[in-house]
C-alpha cells in the first residue's frame, strides 16, 4: 500500500482541488444572479416577457424629452428605432443631456417604461455607447 | 524641429534596445559572460535619450506647439501651465511615454544599485528588461506616436478633457506607473534568477526592495485615483467596482501575496516556486491593467475612446511574454532548489500560505467580474455589466475569516508553534469586540445578514493590531500596515452602513427637509475663470444647533464644451457632508445630492498608513 507520506499528499491535493471547485461554483453561481444585462430600446420592444430584474438601457437621450419636478427626472431613451420612458429620482451626472448617450439602470414596469435607479453617462463628451453606434450605423 | 528630436532619440533607444538584447542575449547559454562597462554606459544613454523625448513633448505642451498632432488633440492655449503639464500624460500616447520613461530609469537604478550581485543575474534581468523596453518603443514608434506632425498648423488645439484638469488625477498616472513598471523589475528578475539558478535567500533580499517600491507606490496611486473619484464624479463614493479601478487593484492583490511570500523566502528559505510564479502574474497583471484600460475594451465609466488596434498590438506582447516565461519557469524548474524542510501546521508560515490563498481568491473574483463581461460579449454578444453587489456577495463572507487569520497569524512563531496556550489577552479582546459590536448593530438596527461577525472581527483585528504594538521585539513596518489594514476595513464598514443620502432638484430660493435637517438653495453667483465659467451655488444646512454653508460649483468649460461638477465637502474627523449639484437644463432647476460620510477621513488615512507602513520597512536594512 501507499506510505503515510503519499497518503497525505493525496489528502492535500483533493483538499486543494475541492476548495477550488467550490469557489468556481460560488463565483460562477453569484454571477448568475448579480448579472445585469444590458438592453437597447428595441431589444426591450421584443422582449416576450418582462422579468423583475435589474437591466440597464443604453441610448441616446431624445431631444425636448426632459421633464424635471422637485422629486423626478423624466425623459426618453431612444435608439432612433424605439424608445422607452425613464423615471428617475436621484442625480444625474453632469453629462446627462438631450441628445447625448446614456445608460440607465433599474427595473422595467413594462416595456415602454423604465423605473431607474441609476443614471450613468459617459466621461468623454464624444462618447457614444456601442448599441447606439450600431443601431445608427443600422440606418 | 525641436519635436522630431524627440522622435528621433526614441530611435536611437531602439536600436541601443537591439543591440543590447543581441549582445546580453549570448549569457543565455554561457554562464561566464561578464556585463562589460560598454553596456552599462549604453543603458545610460538609453535613459537620456527617452527623458529626452519625455522633456520634447512637456516642452512641445507648455509652448502649445500644435504641429504636433497629440498636443492638438489634448491642450489647449488658455489651459493653465500645471494642466499643460499634466496633459502631457492625460492621453494615450504620452501615457505610454511615461511608462517607457518610468521602465528604462527604473532598470537604470537597477544595474547601479545591483553591482555587488553575481553578473549573470545582473545580465539577464537587463536582458528581459530591454525586452519589454523594445516591446513599449515599438508600440510607441508604430502605433501611438507622440510625435506625429500636422500640417497645416492648427491655430487651437481641442483641450483636455477637463475633468481630468484637477491636481489629483494629474499626478495620479506617474505614481500608478511606478507601481506598475516596478513590477516589471520583478518580473524580469525572477526569470533572470530561475535561469542563473538563484532563487535563494539573497535573492529575496534583493528584489524585496522593489516589492515594496511599486507595492508602495500602486497604493498611494489607487489612493490619488480614488480621491479624485470622490470628489470630482460627483457620486460622493470611493470605490465602484468599476473595471477601471478593478485592474488597479488586482496587481495590487497579488503584489501584496507576493510581499508576504517574498518575506517568508528570505527568513525561511521556503516557497521558492511559489514567488516566481507570483511576481510572473503580477506583471502579467500590471500589463493587461494597460491593456484594458488603453484599448477600449472595457465598457467602463472612465473608458476614453480608443483605437482597437493599439489593444491589439498590447495582447500580443503580452501573449508573448507570459508565454516565453512559463516557457523558461518549465525549462529551467530543476534549478529552484526547494528546502524540504518537515512543515507544521501552527506556524507562521501556514499563517503567510493562509494570507496568500485569500488574496488568490479574492483575485479571482475581481478578475472574473471584471473578465467575464468581456468574454461574453466576444462569445454570444449579449451585453452585460457586474455591479457591486456581486463582489460585496463574493468577497464579505471570506473576508472574515481574512480578517480573523489576519489578527492571531502574525503573532504566531516562524517553524513550529503551540496552540495548547490559550491567549487570555486575545480571548479577552474578542469577547470586548462582541459586546461592542453587538451594541453597536442594536442601536444602529443595522440589519445586513453577515455585519455582525463582519463588525465583531474587524473591531477584534483593530484592537489587536494596537495591542501589538506594544509588544516586545515589535517589527514596526508590519504592525502599521496591518493597524492601517484593520483602520481601513473598520472605516469602510462604519462608512458603508452609517452614510445617509438625499437627492432632489431644488430652484434658487427652495427649501427642503432632510433627517432633522433643513437644506436650503440660497443663491448662485458667476464667476469667469481662466478657461472656463464657474457657478457657484450657496446652501444652507441646519439642524437644531448647527449651521453648515457649502457652496459647490459647477465649471462651464469652453474648451472642450463641457460643464463639471466640483463638489463642497466639509470635513471633520468624524464626517464628510457632501454636496453637489448639477444643471439639467435651462429650466431653473438644479440636481442636488447631500450626502452625509461618516469616517471617510479615516479611508484616506489608512490607505496612507498601509503604504507608510512599506516605506519603513523599505528604509530597515534587515526586516
Amino acid at each position: 500500500m501507499y506510505g503515510k507520506k503519499v497518503k497525505l499528499r493525496i489528502l492535500f491535493i483533493s483538499l486543494l482541488l475541492i476548495s477550488v471547485v467550490l469557489s468556481i461554483y460560488l463565483i460562477l453561481k453569484s454571477l448568475e444572479e448579480n448579472v445585469v444585462y444590458f438592453l437597447s430600446p428595441t431589444e426591450i420592444k421584443s422582449l416576450v416577457q418582462i422579468e423583475n430584474k435589474k437591466i440597464r438601457v443604453g441610448g441616446m437621450v431624445k431631444d425636448n424629452s426632459i421633464v424635471i419636478n422637485s422629486e423626478n427626472v423624466n425623459f426618453v431613451i431612444t435608439d432612433f428605432k424605439n424608445e422607452i420612458n425613464v423615471s428617475y429620482s436621484g442625480s444625474v451626472p453632469n453629462l446627462f443631456k438631450e441628445g447625448k448617450g446614456v445608460v440607465a439602470e433599474g427595473f422595467l414596469k413594462d416595456q415602454s417604461f423604465l423605473i431607474a435607479e441609476k443614471i450613468l453617462a459617459k466621461h468623454d463628451e464624444n462618447y457614444m455607447p456601442p448599441e447606439v453606434a450600431e443601431s445608427l450605423k443600422d440606418k | 524641429m525641436i519635436n522630431q528630436l524627440g522622435n528621433y532619440s526614441l530611435y536611437i533607444a531602439l536600436l541601443i534596445s537591439i543591440f543590447v538584447i543581441s549582445k546580453t542575449s549570448l549569457s543565455l547559454r554561457k554562464s561566464s559572460i561578464t556585463l562589460s562597462g560598454n553596456i552599462f554606459s549604453l543603458i545610460s544613454v538609453q535613459s537620456i535619450m527617452v527623458i529626452i523625448s519625455f522633456l520634447t513633448l512637456i516642452y512641445a505642451f507648455v509652448t502649445s506647439d500644435f504641429s504636433n498632432e497629440t498636443v492638438y488633440n489634448n491642450s489647449h492655449t488658455t489651459k493653465p501651465l500645471f494642466y499643460k503639464i499634466s496633459g502631457t500624460w492625460g492621453n494615450h500616447e504620452g501615457s505610454l511615454l511615461l511608462w517607457l520613461l518610468v521602465l528604462t530609469i527604473f532598470l537604470f537604478i537597477f544595474t547601479v544599485e545591483s553591482k555587488n550581485l553575481s553578473q549573470r543575474y545582473r545580465t539577464l534581468t537587463l536582458f528581459f528588461q530591454q525586452i519589454i523596453i523594445f516591446g513599449f518603443l515599438l508600440f510607441i514608434l508604430f502605433t501611438s506616436n507622440p510625435f506625429s506632425n500636422l500640417f497645416p498648423i492648427p491655430n487651437e488645439g481641442t483641450g483636455l478633457n477637463p475633468i481630468l484638469q484637477d491636481p489629483a488625477l494629474a499626478i495620479h498616472p506617474p505614481i500608478l506607473y511606478l507601481g506598475y513598471v516596478g513590477t516589471s523589475i520583478i518580473f524580469s528578475s525572477a526569470l533572470a534568477a530561475i535561469i542563473s539558478g538563484s532563487i535563494n535567500k539573497s535573492w529575496a533580499s534583493h528584489i524585496k526592495k522593489w516589492v515594496l517600491v511599486s507595492w508602495v507606490f500602486l497604493s498611494i496611486g489607487i489612493l490619488l485615483g480614488s480621491i479624485w473619484a470622490y470628489y470630482e464624479l460627483g457620486w460622493g463614493g470611493f470605490w465602484f467596482w468599476d473595471p477601471v479601478e478593478n485592474v488597479s487593484l488586482m496587481p495590487w492583490l497579488c503584489l501584496t501575496a507576493l510581499l508576504h511570500t517574498i518575506f517568508t523566502l528570505e527568513k525561511r528559505d521556503i516557497f521558492h516556486s511559489w514567488a516566481v510564479i507570483l511576481s510572473i502574474t503580477t506583471f502579467a497583471l500590471s500589463m493587461s491593467g494597460t491593456f484594458l484600460v488603453r484599448s477600449g475594451i472595457l465598457n467602463s465609466i472612465h473608458t476614453f475612446a480608443n483605437d482597437p488596434s493599439r489593444g491589439v498590438f498590447i495582447l500580443c506582447f503580452l501573449f508573448i511574454l507570459i508565454f516565453l516565461s512559463i516557457l523558461i519557469y518549465f525549462f529551467y524548474q530543476k534549478t529552484i532548489k526547494e528546502n524540504l524542510t518537515k512543515p507544521y501546521l501552527i506556524s507562521k508560515e501556514t499563517a503567510v500560505l493562509l494570507n496568500n490563498l485569500f488574496m488568490m481568491f479574492f483575485l479571482s473574483v475581481v478578475l472574473i467580474g471584471t473578465v467575464y463581461p468581456i468574454f461574453l460579449e466576444v462569445i454570444n454578444n449579449e451585453k452585460i455589466s457586474i455591479g457591486p453587489p456581486f463582489y460585496h456577495k463574493l468577497l464579505i463572507p471570506f473576508l472574515i475569516p481574512f480578517l480573523f487569520f489576519m489578527a492571531i497569524g502574525p503573532n504566531i512563531k516562524w517553524i513550529n508553534d503551540k496552540i495548547g496556550k490559550i491567549n487570555f489577552t486575545q480571548v479577552s479582546i474578542f469577547i470586548i469586540s462582541i459586546i461592542v459590536s453587538y451594541f453597536f448593530v442594536k442601536k444602529y438596527g443595522v440589519s445586513y445578514l453577515l455585519s455582525l461577525p463582519l463588525f465583531i472581527l474587524s473591531i477584534f483585528l483593530f484592537f489587536i493590531t494596537i495591542k501589538d504594538f506594544f509588544g516586545k521585539r515589535v517589527n514596526i513596518s508590519q504592525k502599521i500596515s496591518h493597524f492601517g489594514f484593520s483602520l481601513l476595513i473598520l472605516s469602510i464598514l462604519l462608512n458603508g452602513v452609517l452614510s445617509k443620502e438625499f437627492s432632489s432638484n431644488m430652484k434658487v430660493g427652495d427649501e427642503r427637509k432632510f433627517l432633522n435637517k433643513t437644506i436650503k438653495f440660497e443663491s448662485i453667483k458667476v464667476i469667469k475663470e481662466q478657461n472656463y465659467q464657474s457657478l457657484i451655488g450657496e446652501f444652507n444646512i441646519k439642524d437644531e444647533n448647527n449651521s453648515l454653508s457649502l457652496k459647490p460649483e459647477l465649471r462651464i468649460y469652453d474648451q472642450p464644451q463641457t460643464i463639471t461638477s466640483e463638489a463642497d465637502i466639509s470635513s471633520t474627523i468624524f464626517s464628510d457632508n457632501f454636496l453637489v449639484f448639477n444643471v439639467l437644463k435651462n429650466d431653473g432647476f438644479y440636481n442636488v445630492r447631500y450626502q452625509i460620510k461618516p469616517f471617510m477621513i479615516w479611508i484616506w488615512i489608512s490607505v496612507i498608513l498601509i503604504s507608510f507602513g512599506g516605506l519603513i520597512s523599505l528604509k530597515k536594512k534587515n526586516v
